[in-house]
């Protein structure tokens, strides 16, 4: 039996959806891009003064056109995460602008060797089922910032990417990259590389960049990732069931845009919904609620039967120390038992605004640890213990059995060195942030970096070129 | 009537600063002896983590209801309060992210500094136009998003061409705002947070008075 976790009754989940449904039509949603409002006008949606009245019957057309999975494929175009159903992934969080320093244990401004160190890491760990553009690199000019780090990661990495570009001019270039590693954009959208997070800016409003998005994705066929990010008692109801109404309300909104541009493009629902901090103003990443909000927000969408996405994993904490480890581990075990098919933000330090790859090492531990709990507790053989007694009689000598070699490994998960589990002896015990730097250099010492045909490479080069020409940077990258 | 806005109760805070004017009470005591008292309170509790955000919101809605009412009669008698000083705020050209912004000009309102809001998306125009306008002490830009962010380069070049600074002083803030981007694009001072921002504006009036008072 595979142990699940439920926060919603479905009498719950109809009320939030009835009460997300009369939000898009009162107040409605704010929409910013022409194209969008001609889209919508032109399926009967009544906009007036930027907002518009999308009436249930639309929405639930739009529903219905939505893929219930899909695949994101590796380079060698074998199927590697699979969106849907209760299948589990987790990718290391995005779009950090800072690292930690493990040497001095300050956050610095991340640059591309940041991101290539998560990279090679994330690479070379099975917790980690998908790539992410992890860190903006200040190092590089930021008018081609997104195209840039989606190019860091081809270079680097043959899993799938979670990724999202940051303007609505930088989309198409960066689906022309991943077109250029696929062969083209035919291979792309059957075998799609890559899923990009795109974010309506809470309460109930799809901003220009956001909306143009999803249109050029959904005619693409290359997937979406809605990320609705209500802060409750900030940009949202404080209720929790008033946050995950409102992040309905938007996402809905959002696979409607989608839909009609490209229906039966696949599409997430996917989000970063946290409670807003009474304090400092803040979105606590760590907090029990906001695991809590991700959780019943995947519900609502696994109750229509969509892809589900969610932001856990992450923390609060400066450093990779203990509260680091107790909110990380939590949540991944949450995500988990909800079953939410892509759960992005290992590795991330101080409210997603520092990344760690020593932290990320550690959330791989919390992760593993994760899936040997959604494994749950299998019957083996005939008997659940008798057979084995039989064997053994009193003595004790369970170490001696074959069935204790055969099933072990199936029955415990073994940790890395990360995990400390030796009696105390000889030498002086470290903690887990010792370890794990260890742990970090043993992983980069057996990454081993994609052979890529010198014609993709090249085309890559000419892309990134061209943008930065066009950005008014020519010299950047030669 | 400093019960009126520890509690922020709206209501009650009017209605005293009704009795206050119907009284003859001299509406700058009422602020300076009844109201300010409560606010000072307020502000002292959120920082020491004994009220909260919503709590200190209810506070500075309820002064700026009892103020509303009290100032024509302060404008009648030429009196004025004082304040820690004049700041122009609003998020850069292109953000439409205000939440933080409006956190920091409650506090900041809160504590005493008189608040100029030019709401989201300003132009540099506009920040120059404003601070001159009321002879501001800083101009605050916030940007939530890394692509904003080049607006509060925007605005502090404009108001270095326009001849405001160094005199008026350029704070910025945001999610993606780090040390770094406030040193390259020349600003006085950046917070992480609203708390932040009231240190960090308390300090350059600080700066400044001394400068002000220094023998030349």
């Amino acid at each position: 039996m595979r142990p699940r976790i439920r926060l919603l009754t479905p009498e719950i989940i109809g009320r939030i959806l009835g009460e997300a449904f009369e939000l898009l039509m009162s107040p409605g949603v704010r929409v910013g891009s022409a194209p969008v409002i001609e889209l919508l006008q032109s399926a009967g949606v009544e906009v007036n003064d930027g907002v518009a009245r999308i009436p249930e019957p639309l929405v639930q057309n739009c529903l219905a056109s939505a893929p219930r999975d899909f695949y994101l494929y590796n380079r060698q175009g074998e199927k590697a995460v699979h969106y849907g159903g209760d299948h589990v992934h987790f990718d290391p969080g995005s779009c950090c602008v800072q690292m930690l320093d493990p040497d001095t244990l300050e956050a610095r401004p991340s640059e591309t060797r940041d991101l290539v160190r998560l990279i090679q890491v994330t690479e070379t760990l099975p917790q980690f089922a998908a790539q992410s553009t992890a860190v903006v690199c200040n190092d590089a000019p930021s008018a081609i910032g997104d195209l840039y780090r989606l190019f860091v990661v081809l270079q680097n990495s043959d899993k799938p990417v979670v990724t999202g570009s940051f303007s609505a001019a930088g989309l198409p270039s960066m689906i022309d990259l991943l077109a250029a590693d696929s062969g083209s954009r035919d291979n792309l959208r059957r075998k799609p590389r890559a899923v990009f997070d795109v974010c309506p800016s809470p309460p109930l409003n799809w901003s220009e960049f956001g909306s143009h998005n999803l249109l050029d994705l959904a005619r693409a066929g290359v997937p979406a990732e809605i990320v609705s990010m209500p802060l409750a008692g900030g940009t949202a109801p404080v209720t929790l069931a008033g946050s995950v109404t409102q992040h309905a309300a938007e996402v809905l909104a959002g696979i409607t845009l989608h839909q009609l541009a490209g229906p039966g493009s696949p599409i997430v629902w996917g989000g970063a919904p946290a409670i807003f901090d009474m304090r400092t103003g803040g979105a606590p990443m760590g907090a029990v609620e906001t695991a809590m909000l991700n959780m019943a927000c995947a519900e609502v969408g696994k109750h229509l039967g969509l892809p589900t996405h969610g932001y856990l994993v992450a923390t609060d904490s400066k450093f990779v120390d203990a509260q680091a480890g107790a909110e990380s581990a939590r949540s991944a075990m949450l995500g988990a038992l909800t079953g939410i098919n892509m759960i992005s933000g290992a590795g991330m330090l101080d409210s997603l605004a520092c990344h760690s790859v020593e932290k990320l090492v550690i959330d791989a531990e919390s992760i593993a640890s994760a899936y040997r709990l959604v494994r749950g507790i299998e019957v083996r053989g005939e008997t659940v213990a008798t057979a084995m007694f039989a064997q053994t009689g009193l003595s004790g000598e369970f170490l001696k059995l074959k069935e204790t070699r055969a099933l072990f490994r199936q029955e415990q998960h073994l940790p890395s060195s990360v995990i400390d589990r030796s009696a105390r002896g000889s030498q002086p015990p470290s903690d887990a942030f010792t370890r794990a730097r260890a742990r970090v250099d043993e992983l980069l010492s057996i990454y081993q970096k994609p052979s890529l045909p010198e014609e993709v490479l090249r085309t890559f080069q000419t892309i990134v070129e061209r943008e930065a020409d066009r950005a008014g940077i020519a010299t950047a990258f030669r | 009537m400093r019960q009126s806005i520890i509690d922020g109760t709206s209501d009650t805070a009017a209605e005293l600063a009704q009795q206050a004017l119907a009284n003859g009470i001299d509406p700058l005591e009422a602020v300076n002896q009844g109201f300010a008292a409560g606010i000072t309170f307020a502000g002292d509790q959120f920082g020491c983590g004994q009220m909260f955000l919503p709590d200190l919101l209810a506070s500075a809605e309820a002064m700026k209801t009892a103020i509303n009412i009290l100032e024509p009669e302060m404008l009648k008698r030429g009196s004025q309060r004082e304040t820690l000083g004049k700041i122009v705020l609003g998020t850069a050209r292109g953000d439409i992210h205000d939440i933080g912004k409006n956190l920091v000009a409650t506090i900041l309102s809160a504590s005493g500094f008189q608040i100029f809001d030019l709401g989201t998306s300003v132009s540099p125009e506009q920040f120059v136009a404003k601070a001159k306008e009321v002879d501001a002490d800083i101009v605050g830009i916030s940007a939530l998003l890394t692509t904003t962010m080049a607006g509060q380069k925007a605005v502090i070049e404009a108001l270095d061409r326009s001849g405001l600074r160094p005199r008026v002083k350029a704070i910025i803030g945001g999610a993606a705002v780090t040390q770094k981007w406030a040193a390259e694009i020349g600003a006085d001072g950046y917070s992480r947070n609203a708390i932040d921002a009231l240190e960090l504006a308390k300090n350059l009036m600080s700066t400044m008075a001394n400068k002000e008072t220094a023998p030349a």
